[in-house]
């Protein structure tokens, strides 16, 4: 069973090209049921692979397949390989589950769609280029996957073109991933051109056998995290993802939420080796996450559109995940994209079971006292919010209290400091957004109230399975204070992402469990006390460091910044470009060799009289002059 | 005997006649006239030079020109006919269909 393993993409391919080409005609059951099987019998292969792993205990023998020979040139060569090793079967998993229930969530939520073919169709295309990004076994079928994976988010953001701001959205995720895939394009080629093989396992050992030159992994392992910063939002490249949330909220879910933003993360984690083989670019990857994991929290604090917290909430746990990464917890920041993919997707989804209730109002500010009309709804989201706020015993708190124990033990202080105030901060933000949202008084405009009702129960059960994988996944990784052998996560990650280095004692272990209940808990209080027990100090607040505020409304105008330093001059030479060069010169240049040969032609025409006698004098004097020519030659 | 650079002469003769007539007369018939002359003329130098130099390919020749004329002339007088037709007229001045 396990050993077809490679088939596991192969299955939203199918439904894919199914949809695309079929969609049309098919009834709406025949789309959604298309859609969600395939997806359903990828997650159960993707299971029982991962049960024949736990059997033969890990990747003393991952399973292998390569499928054919790809790219072939001289003594490199590039197959078509997939591999199936504990770290590639957890991404399998997550990416499948969530997808399987995403895509049912999705058959209730855009029932009411036109175009519903081309949605799933899209969707089961973006589970295929997904699987073959976490299942490839070299560098360059990886490549494959990360760009096909870009192309359906393009899409999918764009999936209402008909909205100028969601075309528009579109592109400008496009756009900033392709200066992010510049930097991995780099970074592969460099790898490949240094170690002459593809392979990652290849790769690995041969940066934690020394025989990269120290900057040589540097430069390319920080090029390669330019591609991860495009891909998953972090600074300087996030301002796609907040954006992006024009597309259908499933769509934000799946993608923009729990399975391609993180592609970044995985594809840092596989690289391990080369990580960790240069602290630098390691230095980079953990600072870059800690300084986003605030940064984007701060902007996530005034928002007043649902999903726009909920993409800057996204921005800053990628940004927590990768300071995992960074300080050599990759295991930890494995544990956090799962648990994140659990609960970041169940609170989009509950967020769209919302705004499918109000008939699309996505401003929180006119939400409030949803919690008796929505009564599945809320206790899922409330779940989400607790999990992602790191609440003791749920999955959240697990996984954040490992990536923050890594921290400190590394001895990145200041990382972990940056890594608990977006904590501190997220546990904040939640609560505000779950007390505006479900508590106080209905902010419904008079007119507009209609009687609220509860999303379907296709919608709801993907919610409350979500909710439940929220509140226990983080039990599979408990922190090592609990035991030895406890870490089920981490043991069966072991073999590829190796264990984190130095153990911290249990008292330190204890102390910064506390710290970070602390934290949530802090967090927590202070949105209590803001939006629910002295609703007044928020304005209050703003009123008294307005400049402050209008800076975090404005989210600390980065877009203007770009619009201003890159957009708006790219778009005027583009136009001095055209202008000048393009219609001037080129076009010039060609109207004007058309109007030479024009006035040439009007001139040479007037020989042509058309009478006879003419031509014939020519030919006379043709002969004539031949034969002079003949006789002078005679002479 | 008649030497044969009589026949040479008097071919120069008709040539120069019949170019001259293809110049001076303005209906198409009679320059195609002057055309049929010209090539006769061609013929006749044909023939005295053939009975000077002994030579018989040069007397082939001239069936050949003979036969290529009627064709000639076939193809020619159609076309004259054709175009008289249509536009009333053989008239050299009037055939500028081809004017640029």
């Amino acid at each position: 069973m396990a050993g077809f393993f490679w088939l596991i993409p192969f299955f939203p391919l199918a439904g894919a090209a199914a949809l695309i080409l079929f969609g049309s005609k098919m009834s709406r059951k025949a789309v959604s049921a298309t859609a969600c099987l395939s997806v359903l019998a990828s997650f159960l292969l993707s299971l029982a692979g991962k049960v024949e792993l736990l059997g033969t205990s890990g990747a003393s023998a991952p399973l292998a397949k390569t499928l054919s020979g790809w790219i072939s040139s001289g003594g490199f060569s590039a197959p078509l390989a997939f591999v199936f090793d504990p770290l590639t079967a957890v991404m399998c998993l997550v990416v499948s589950g969530v997808g399987f229930l995403i895509h049912v969530y999705s058959a209730g939520y855009m029932a009411e769609e036109r175009s519903y073919a081309r949605y799933f169709g899209l969707l089961n295309l973006f589970m295929f280029f997904m699987l073959v990004l976490v299942m490839a076994s070299n560098i360059v079928v990886m490549f494959v996957g990360w760009e096909g994976v870009g192309l359906c988010s393009y899409l999918l953001i764009g999936f209402w073109f008909e909205r100028p701001a969601a075309a528009k959205a579109g592109m400008k995720a496009f756009v900033v991933n392709r200066i992010g895939d510049a930097g991995f394009l780099l970074g592969m080629l460099l790898l490949i051109l240094a170690v002459g093989v593809p392979g990652f396992t290849e790769i690995n050992a041969a940066a934690a056998g020394g025989r990269l030159a120290p900057g040589l992994a540097t430069l390319a392992a920080v090029l390669l995290f330019v591609g991860a910063v495009g891909k998953s939002a972090q600074i300087p490249l996030y301002v796609w993802l907040p954006d992006a949330m024009e597309g259908p909220t499933p769509v934000s879910a799946l993608i923009h939420a729990a399975t391609m933003v993180t592609a970044g993360v995985y594809m840092v984690a596989r690289l391990n080796g080369l990580y960790s083989a240069s602290p630098a670019a390691s230095s980079v990857v953990a600072w870059t996450g800690a300084v986003t994991a605030v940064f984007a929290a701060t902007m996530a604090l005034v928002q007043t559109d649902i999903k726009k917290v909920l993409a800057y909430s996204t921005i800053s746990q990628i940004g927590t995940m990768f300071i995992g990464c960074g300080v050599g917890a990759y295991a930890a920041g494995i544990f956090h994209l799962t648990t994140h993919a659990f609960f970041k997707s169940l609170l989009f989804l509950a967020a769209g079971s919302v705004i499918h209730a109000l008939a699309g109002e996505q401003d929180i500010r006119k939400m409030g006292g949803l919690r008796t009309a929505l009564p599945k709804t809320f206790p899922a989201f409330l779940v989400g919010a607790m999990a992602i706020s790191g609440l003791p015993l749920l999955s959240g708190f697990f996984s954040k209290d490992a990536i923050l124990a890594g921290a400190f033990a590394s001895g990145k202080y200041a990382v972990w400091f940056l890594g608990l105030a977006g904590a501190v901060l997220t546990a904040f933000y939640m609560f505000r957004l779950v007390f505006l949202t479900f508590f106080g008084e209905s902010r419904q405009g008079e007119g507009t109230r209609r009687p609220l009702h509860e999303s379907p129960g296709i919608m709801t059960t993907p919610l409350i399975i979500l909710a439940v994988l929220s509140a226990v996944a983080g039990f599979v990784g408990l922190p090592a204070v609990f035991g030895e052998r406890v870490d089920l996560f981490g043991r069966f990650l072991k073999p590829v992402l190796g264990a984190a280095e130095r153990p911290l004692p249990a008292a330190a272990e204890w102390n910064l469990i506390l710290v970070s209940m602390i934290a949530a808990a802090g967090g927590l209080f202070l949105a209590y006390l803001f939006y629910l027990r002295y609703p007044l100090i928020p304005g209050r607040l703003a009123r008294r460091l307005p400049w402050l505020y209008k800076i975090l409304v404005g989210k600390y105008y980065v877009d203007e910044f770009y619009d201003a330093a890159f957009v708006r001059p790219a778009v005027r030479s583009a136009g001095f470009i055209y202008d000048r060069i393009d219609l001037k010169i080129i076009d010039g240049a060609i109207d004007g060799s058309a109007a030479a040969v024009n006035v040439a032609g009007k001139g040479f025409s007037r020989l042509q009289t058309g009478l006879v006698k003419d031509y014939a004098l020519a030919f006379l004097l043709g002969v004539v002059l031949f034969l002079g020519f003949l006789f002078i030659g005679a002479r | 005997m008649i030497p044969s650079s009589a026949f040479l002469a008097l071919a120069i003769v008709l040539f120069v006649l019949g170019v001259a007539a293809f110049f001076v007369k303005k209906d198409l018939l009679t320059q195609f006239m002057a055309v049929e002359v010209m090539l006769n003329a061609g013929n006749l130098a044909f023939l005295s030079l053939a009975g000077r130099a002994g030579k018989a390919e040069a007397q082939v020749i001239v069936f050949f020109v003979l036969t290529v004329a009627a064709a000639e002339a076939v193809v020619g007088l159609a076309i004259i006919l054709h175009y008289f037709r249509q536009r009333k007229s053989v008239r050299t001045e009037d055939v500028d269909g081809l004017k640029g």
